[in-house]
């Protein structure tokens, strides 16, 4: 927290200055405008194949004693599990080629913008991108009827938060990575928590082991956007939110202190 | 030693050095790239920094451009210390790194723009400059053109264009012509005095001694971490060199006795790997000496001293080495 | 003759991967296994638990159905990733194809030592599927290895044609595209996890034309049945023509783009 500490009375400034690395990507992604418009497509197929060939299959499941559809079930959490694997993939790989490659973080240091800046400027940058792409995901959920509730709208800020979680705690590891092949570990821990955070089966089948699925960060994020989705406010979304929050704030402390060594030294 | 230190001193201490110095030190885990210097920059001035690779003139332009915190010992730029007036201070400084770090994402003018934009610049103000900026690099025909098929000369006129997009007053410069073509090399040393001429103040290293001696009002000599002399360019050649230098190509041979022939006329003799230097005050008189001694070069040429033959002496090594 | 120039090829590829080979295998065996608990049992119990689902899935169970197409699904995912950056790696950034271009191997002899090594690739990634077959015993037999050589083809079949694209590109621009419209949209449609008849009537062509889909099928007949004659052979036939047109098509691509 010392990282965030110590920027706090400067945070007007901070901010602005952090606004300029997203400013960069947007110069970057002009060109490349077409794959951020077809990224739109992904959460239409996916939804479709859970509509057409799961909800076929399955139908429908007891949550908490009362019986939902398959597809408005799963729904949610792929939304959880998309926020997941965008700000994963920004704060990573992208962040480490230009790291190590493109010694882009190098010159920005020559400038006024601090390496605190630097890492909030990207994650900012993770969580534009992460925003768009929930609000594309709500557009194919409430488009496909898989919404029966309003208050689906607050699906997008929570996945925002999902985003900014991982997108932190992946920039953490990141600074710790070696070389390329390190990046092959990463599915290892995301492909795990995409199948066993209650996300295609509700946590009741897990019996004995919930505490476990309890554990992985996208339980919660997955959680939050299933109460958002079906509406029903409970305690348990303050816990879900503090998870998610003290996971933001630890990932970015690290990333702040590690790139700053990392880089000046 | 003590004397090339004191002529570092700034000649005018009723303005405050731009660059103040004080023993300060780089440590890489247990190696040293640093090790202890002092020097002033007054404002106004061109600052050279000589010495053979390795010797820790990147690592102090570093520091300098206060990126890489010092180790130990002060450093002051502007009157503002880089641990805390950081960003403050990069604000009013233009950097030219040894590698160019070019946004390869970006094109040769968006290049340009989103550095102006690190600076806190207007988007108009971005666009302006880096206009004016290419065309003073002579490169506003590739303005639209991506980095990456630029040629080497290019790059670098590009990251010197880019270093002055937030009109430093203080512009280090880390081997600015490293790469260049000799004509570009004397474009770029024009637009240098330009800027001098407009009050900027100029740091750089390089291991081209005609660029020093082109460019410095002042300069020093680095090695292994350490500055071995200091001084103007005419001043550290009258103090570490003779007035002439004879340059011989000999027979393996004759290579020995070399000092006993020319006798007190060579005050030293360097004996490098396909030459033989004498430095002495009269190069003709000593080579005369030679062939009355019965030695016949391969080769033989009678110069001026140069700043060449400072580095020679002072790092017992080539420039190139 | 142009054999051993194509095993070194196939050698330069391994040795890139060479110093990661732990982590590859490693991963290679326990994702095919996570994933097999995660969706097999997992949703497997949400399907075994219809009284209607066994119809639909032709007596199967759940796991059944699903663990023999992901042998499908990692040799496509496996041949259509080879194909499109490391390929144009080896054009671009590395050069390691321009490099081969001025010694003695031919183009023609890259593409053969590039097959190989997608075949290596390929065999690597379908070793955890196939030990996850073992070990379940409802999907143990000897169809299990047949099924597992069967898988390379399938990737080939992406690999080949893909990498004859590659070769035209300049940059990578087109990858995710590939991935977005082509390659995700099989792997959830192509009927690995659930019968094509869910698709509309006029999605169905799709699945019968491109190779995943034959490829699910071959694999998950073979290892639990039921296997007719007539039916597999138009499989294995669609897979081979998408394997033939696309070594063809290399061949072409790759010599203009390394002889230019
Ligand atoms: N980040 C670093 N980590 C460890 N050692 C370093 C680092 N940067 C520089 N060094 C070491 O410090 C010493 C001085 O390096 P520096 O780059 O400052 O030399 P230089 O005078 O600029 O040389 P050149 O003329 O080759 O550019 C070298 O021995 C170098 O290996
Ligand atoms: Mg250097």
């Amino acid at each position: 927290m010392n990282a965030l500490v110590r920027v706090m009375p400067a945070l007007p400034g901070t901010l602005r200055r952090s606004s300029r690395m997203v400013e960069r990507s947007v110069m970057v992604y002009r060109r490349t405008w077409m794959i951020i418009v077809s990224g739109f497509f992904e959460p239409l197929f996916y939804l479709l194949s859970i509509r057409i060939g799961f909800g076929a299959l399955i139908g429908e499941v007891t949550v908490d004693g009362s019986l939902i559809d398959y597809a408005e079930f799963v729904a949610p959490a792929l939304m959880a599990s998309a926020a997941m694997n965008g700000a994963v993939y920004d704060s990573t790989m992208n962040i480490f080629y230009k790291l190590k490659h493109a010694k882009l973080y190098e010159t920005v240091l020559a400038t006024p913008l601090s390496p605190t800046e630097v890492a909030a400027g990207e994650i900012l940058w993770a969580l534009t991108r992460g925003l768009l792409y929930s609000i594309a995901f709500l557009i194919c959920i409430v488009a496909l009827g898989m919404a029966s509730s309003g208050w689906i709208l607050l699906a997008v800020p929570a996945c925002v938060l999902i985003g900014f979680a991982f997108a932190a705690m992946g920039m953490a590891v990141t600074t710790y990575m070696r070389g390329w092949s390190d990046f092959e570990f990463i599915p290892a821990a995301t492909l795990p928590m995409f199948l066993f955070s209650a996300t295609f089966y509700p946590i009741s089948s897990y019996g004995g082991w919930a505490w476990a699925v309890q554990i992985s960060p996208l339980y919660h994020g997955a959680a939050l956007v299933r109460a958002a989705a079906l509406g029903d406010a409970s305690w348990g979304i303050v816990g879900h939110v503090t998870y998610l929050v003290v996971m933001a704030g630890v990932g970015l402390a690290i990333a702040g202190r590690r790139l700053g060594t990392l880089l000046r030294a | 030693m003590a004397s090339a230190i004191a002529s570092l001193a700034v000649p005018d201490p009723s303005h405050p050095p731009v660059i103040a110095a004080r023993s300060i030190t780089k440590r890489f885990g247990d190696f040293e790239a640093v090790r202890g210097i002092d020097f002033d920059v007054a404002r106004g001035e061109c600052f050279g920094f000589l010495g053979p690779n390795g010797a820790g003139k990147s690592s102090l332009m570093r520091m300098v451009s206060s990126v890489s915190p010092v180790t130990s010992g002060e450093l002051h730029i502007f009157g503002m210390d880089p641990a805390t007036n950081g960003p403050a201070i990069r604000a009013r400084m233009g950097v030219v790194p040894q590698t160019d770090n070019l946004d390869q994402e970006l094109t040769v003018e968006e290049n340009l723009v989103i550095y102006g934009r690190y600076f806190d610049l207007a988007r108009s103000q971005c666009r302006d400059r880096a206009r004016e900026l290419l065309d003073f690099v002579k490169l506003a025909d590739r303005a639209g053109s991506r980095v990456e098929p630029l040629s080497g000369g290019m790059k670098r006129r590009l990251t010197i264009a880019r270093s002055l997009m937030n009109r430093p007053e203080l512009l280090l410069l880390d081997e600015p012509t490293t790469g260049l073509d000799p004509q570009a090399r004397h474009v770029l040393w024009e637009r240098l005095y330009q800027l001098k001429e407009q009050g900027v103040t100029l740091v750089l290293t390089t291991h081209y001694m005609d660029e020093a001696e082109q460019l410095c009002d002042r300069l020093v000599v680095m090695d292994h971490g350490l500055i071995v002399a200091g001084g103007t360019p005419r001043g550290l050649i009258d103090e570490h060199a003779t007035r002439e230098v004879l340059e011989l190509r000999l027979a393996a041979s004759d290579r020995s006795g070399v000092a006993q022939h020319i006798g007190d006329l060579a005050v030293r003799v360097e004996d490098l790997p396909d030459r033989v230097l004498v430095y002495t005050p009269d190069g003709d008189e000593a080579l005369a000496r030679l062939r009355a001694a019965g030695v016949h070069p391969l080769g033989s040429l009678v110069r001026r001293s140069s700043l060449e033959d400072v580095f020679l002496r002072l790092t017992g090594r080539t420039l190139t080495d | 003759m142009s054999t051993p120039f194509a095993i070194r090829v196939w050698e330069g590829q391994l040795m890139t991967v060479w110093r990661a080979w732990r982590t590859a295998v490693a991963l290679s065996l326990t994702q095919p296994i996570i994933f097999l608990l995660g969706m097999g049992l997992g949703v497997g119990s949400l399907v075994d638990g219809r009284n209607d689902a066994a119809a639909s899935l032709g007596g199967l169970s759940y796991l059944q159905y699903l663990a023999p197409a992901l042998l499908a699904t990692a040799a496509m995912t496996a041949g259509s990733f080879e194909a499109t950056y490391p390929v144009l790696d080896g054009f671009k950034w590395r050069r390691t194809f321009d490099a081969v271009a001025v010694t003695p191997i031919a183009p023609r002899s890259v593409v053969n030592g590039l097959f190989l090594w997608w075949t290596t690739r390929i065999v690597i990634g379908s070793v955890g599927v196939g030990a996850a077959l073992v070990i379940i015993p409802s999907t143990r037999g000897w169809g299990v290895p047949v099924a597992m050589a069967m898988s390379v083809p399938v990737g080939l079949a992406f690999a080949a044609p893909l990498a004859a694209w590659t070769a035209t590109r300049e940059d990578e621009t087109s990858f995710p595209p590939i991935q977005r419209f082509i390659i995700t949209p099989l792997f959830l449609f192509g009927g690995a996890f659930y019968p094509i008849e869910s698709l509309p009537l006029a999605l169905r062509p799709i699945a019968w034309v491109t190779p995943l889909w034959h490829g699910v099928q071959l694999c998950r007949d073979l290892t639990v049945g039921p296997l007719t004659l007539g039916a597999t052979l138009v499989h294995i036939a669609v897979v081979l023509a998408w394997v033939a047109a696309g070594y063809l098509a290399c061949q072409i691509t790759f010599a203009r783009r390394i002889q230019r």
